[in-house]
């Protein structure tokens, strides 16, 4: 039941995982209109790259994968805290989250 | 040893004779508006400084030869061409000719211009060209020889058509300029036949090259009729004379300065410089005789009819050249050089004499309408009448040894040659007097108020008149004949550049001191015949010339220049003009255009189609961003 | 060696999340998927022996962020705007490009090699000791860093979501 046996067959595993939730995080990213919901496709395409890192870490049997993370973590929160910010101030001048409506930038 | 020493010691004044204007130039160009009036200062100070540091070489040379380079300029396989100066005894005559005339024109244009808003620019202008003719004359291969050349048709150009807001001067600055590139042409084609010959152009190189050849080579007739042809161009002769006469558009000292003294004798210089190659092709000599001899009486019938005071003395001019031409012809270096120095001193005073009478004048230069000068003008009276008995050649004045010398070389040659350059000279004399006498005497034909405005120039124009007079007075001493004296001091000066040309020369008879007297009393008396007859029809009778709708005939051609210029224009100007016409329709419009707006075409198109992409929505953006990616990464793996 | 039924269970429970996350209609049942894709990877985490990374990922993503988002969501009301769904190119081109993505990222990863680690298998790494070393030791420029980054963080939070001084 321990991963870490075998480590390279279940890092391939791992690598298939986080690939899959990677490419639905970007399919998220690419489908929704809504600003909020792209932002949480975001963090879940973090998350699928921490995944990654962690399994790798643990295939090394070093901690610095894991060190690593934690600081991807650190930047994931901030970039939150200040995405929805901005995304209030968007909703507070146009009325809408939808990004769409963000098209003043057209030829 | 002590020859060697004193040679480099002269290496660092050399290289500063060229520093000096160049400096001035870029000065004057930089921060002339701010130097106002005291930029006509630093450029008379400049070329006070080079003619200082030519006298010092002048006194340190002794028959001796400054060749140095500068730096490798052309490294192209067997070719070798460097920036490198020589001064030997020919240079150091034009270089004090060059530098103190110059100086003395300096002088003379600050209070001729004084009034010209274009005043720092007259003077940066000036400089350059003094520049360009030091390193024309300094120069130790035609390469540098030849960035002079050019370098002087440009500042010509420049400073013809210097008060460039009359379009009529404009034209005359391009007529100058466009006919000097004529016999540039001939001049480059020498150039390239000689490094295809010789493999160099160095002038000490050639010479002693030239030891292998024999007389009358075909490759050495064609490089000198080439050269030939440069000189032509430049110093106005025929058929390339006609710049000279309408660039007297440009302010006086200019003329003074560069159609009588320095840039029109760059072709002598240069044929001077090259003489062991020119005695080598006695066939080129004789050309180069014939259209000296026809240049003079050509020139001096044109001059008999003409009314404008400047175009009198640019006539004056051509002749002379021609003069000096046909001395080169008869194999005559010396005597030629010694004409080029005595004629830069009368005619640099005579153009000034009549930049101050214009002055006077308030403007007028009709000869017409001047007369009785004499009275209002003294100063400016004497230094003009000895300036005319210099050129018309009379005893003791520095005309009469330099002419008297060539018609002596003449008569030894041919009989025919001699008595055509008599009559030449019989000719000037008549038409220098009769703008003497037209000028000077007689009563004032002009309105009332140019009376009223008749006054004595300043002395910074007086002054370099005095000099200049001093120096036609006695300036011809440096050429004594055999018969007064036993030194001729130019020959002997400039013996050493020529030695080798005058071993080829065939020594006709020389003459006996008896046939010399006689040729001197015959000349004299030749001058004084026309003097006369001068006299008797402007003083005596007092005709006034007759306006250009009176004549008929003859005279009719004469006034009209034998209609030369018109010949000119409907010969070659005119064809030019319709061929540019035609490749304006066919070229410029249909290829040129054609090219120029399909590009244009082609960048509207492309922008047209990629605009489409900046659609304006976020989620379009994002699509695309991750295609990209996709199929970067998907050539990644197929590579 | 054949991943264990607890891998499966995990990784079908987080893929399935995940598509909810991405097609469901409502923003509040996106946010609640993605608590839950949250917790089965912290589940990933424990089974990978980073037992710390795990309930510091439970804590900040599941506790805090994921109450922001909510917080907005209610705050700016969005359970009322629900996105029509009808079918247009735009998200037909934006499934088949991520799938495209899916199998360009797993085809490059698979033809590059992989190091192999001769090391024996290191139990020790994981807890709370052994980060906290390497934070304070190896990686400390970074750790400091970071708390400026938070603070620049929450400076733009507070100036962007300001009302405007009437």
């Amino acid at each position: 039941m321990n991963p870490i046996t075998n480590p390279e067959s279940t890092t391939n595993w791992y690598l298939f995982l986080s690939c899959l939730l990677f490419s639905i995080g970007v399919m998220g990213v690419l489908f929704r209109r809504n600003a909020l919901i792209i932002l949480m496709c975001i963090e879940l395409m973090l998350n699928a790259v921490n995944l990654l890192l962690v399994s790798y870490s643990a295939y090394a049997g070093n901690t610095d994968g894991q060190t690593f993370v934690f600081f991807i973590m650190v930047v994931a929160a901030a970039e939150v805290a200040v995405g929805l910010a901005l995304m209030v101030s968007i909703y507070r001048n146009i009325g809408s989250i939808d990004i769409q409506s963000l098209n003043k930038l057209k030829w | 040893m002590d020859n060697t020493m004193n040679l480099l010691n002269l290496i660092t004044p050399s290289m500063m004779i060229p520093i000096f204007p160049l400096l001035g130039f870029l000065i004057l160009s930089f921060l002339g508006k701010r130097l106002g009036a005291f930029s006509g200062w630093v450029a008379s100070m400049a070329i006070l400084g080079s003619f200082l540091c030519s006298l010092n070489i002048f006194l340190g040379l002794d028959g001796q030869q400054l060749n140095y380079t500068i730096f490798k300029w052309i490294s192209a396989g067997d070719l070798q061409i460097e920036f490198g100066f020589l001064i030997d005894h020919l240079s150091i005559i034009m270089l004090l000719v060059v530098t103190g005339i110059g100086f003395l024109i300096h002088l003379y244009s600050m209070g001729y211009m004084h009034h010209d808003e274009g005043f720092t620019r007259f003077f940066s202008y000036l400089n350059l060209f003094i520049f360009f003719m030091l390193l024309l004359v300094m120069g130790n291969n035609y390469a540098v020889m030849f960035i002079g050349w050019e370098g002087v048709g440009l500042c010509s150009y420049l400073l013809i058509g210097f008060w460039f807001k009359n379009q009529a001067y404009n034209n005359a600055a391009k007529k100058a300029f466009i006919m000097n590139r004529i016999g540039d042409l001939g001049f480059l084609i020498g150039i390239f036949a000689l490094v295809f010959h010789f493999g160099t152009l160095d002038f000490m190189d050639i010479q002693n090259q030239l030891v292998s050849f024999e007389s009358n080579a075909p490759v050495l007739i064609f490089i000198t009729l080439m050269l030939f042809i440069g000189a032509t161009g430049k110093s106005a002769q025929l058929p390339l004379y006609t710049w000279l006469p309408d660039a007297m558009a440009g302010p006086t000292p200019v003329s003074a300065l560069i159609h009588a003294a320095t840039m029109v004798t760059a072709g002598i210089y240069m044929i001077c410089r090259s003489n062991l190659l020119f005695a080598l092709a006695p066939f080129t000599l004789h050309i180069i005789l014939i259209v000296g001899i026809a240049t003079s009486l050509f020139a001096a019938i044109i001059g008999i009819k003409q009314n404008d005071i400047k175009k009198i003395l640019a006539y004056s001019t051509v002749s002379q050249l021609g003069l000096m031409f046909a001395a080169i012809g008869l194999g005559a270096f010396e005597s030629s050089m010694l004409h080029v120095m005595t004629h830069a001193f009368f005619k640099a005073l005579l153009f000034l004499g009549a930049g101050s009478v214009i002055h006077a004048m308030g403007g007028e230069q009709d000869i017409r309408k001047m007369g009785g000068l004499n009275k209002s003008i003294k100063l400016t009276f004497v230094t003009f009448l000895i300036a005319t008995l210099a050129i018309s050649g009379i005893f003791p004045f520095a005309g009469f040894f330099s002419k008297d010398e060539i018609l002596a070389k003449a008569f030894e040659h041919n009989l025919l040659v001699w008595a055509l350059l008599s009559i030449s000279s019989m000719i000037t004399a008549f038409y220098m007097f009769r703008l003497l006498f037209l000028v000077f005497y007689g009563e004032f034909r002009g309105t009332e108020e140019q009376y009223k405005h008749l006054h004595e120039s300043p002395i910074s124009m007086t002054l370099p008149l005095m000099v200049l007079a001093v120096l036609s007075a006695f300036g011809g001493f440096l050429g004594l004949p055999a018969v007064l004296s036993s030194t001729h001091q130019l020959s002997e000066f400039l013996s050493p550049v020529f030695m080798a040309s005058k071993s080829l020369k065939v020594e006709a008879h020389a003459l006996t001191h008896e046939q010399e007297w006689l040729l001197m009393g015959i000349a004299t008396l030749a001058a004084l015949v026309s003097i006369y007859y001068a006299f008797h029809l402007y003083m005596k009778k007092k005709v006034i010339p007759e306006n250009e709708e009176a004549l008929s005939g003859l005279s009719k051609w004469v006034a009209n220049k034998f209609y030369v210029d018109e010949f000119y224009h409907k010969v070659i100007v005119n064809p030019m003009l319709i061929l540019s016409d035609l490749l304006l329709v066919l070229i410029d419009k249909l290829v040129i255009d054609l090219l120029v707006n399909l590009t244009a075409l082609i960048v509207d198109s492309t922008g047209r189609i990629y605009r489409l992409i900046q659609t304006g929505s976020t989620g379009f953006y994002l699509i695309a961003m991750v295609l990209s990616m996709v199929i970067v990464m998907f050539i990644q793996i197929i590579l | 060696m054949e991943p264990s039924i607890l891998f499966y269970l995990l990784s079908a429970m987080s893929v399935i999340s995940a598509l909810f996350v991405v097609f469901s209609r409502s923003p509040i049942y996106s946010v609640l998927s993605l608590i839950v894709c949250f917790f089965t990877i912290a589940g990933h985490y424990i089974m990978l022996n980073a037992q710390f990374l795990a309930i510091i990922h439970i804590i900040v993503y599941a506790g805090a962020i994921m109450v922001l988002m909510l917080f907005t969501v209610m705050l700016l009301n969005l359970n009322e705007d629900v996105s029509v769904h009808k079918f247009n190119i735009t998200k037909l081109i934006a499934v088949i490009t991520g799938g495209l993505l899916f199998l360009v990222i797993l085809a490059s990863v698979k033809s590059s090699t992989l190091l192999t680690y001769q090391a024996p298998p290191n139990l020790n790494i994981g807890n709370a000791q052994d980060i906290g070393m390497k934070l304070f030791t190896d990686y400390l420029l970074p750790f400091e860093i970071s708390s400026v980054l938070f603070v620049s963080a929450m400076i733009s939070a507070v100036l962007l979501a300001k009302k405007e001084v009437k």
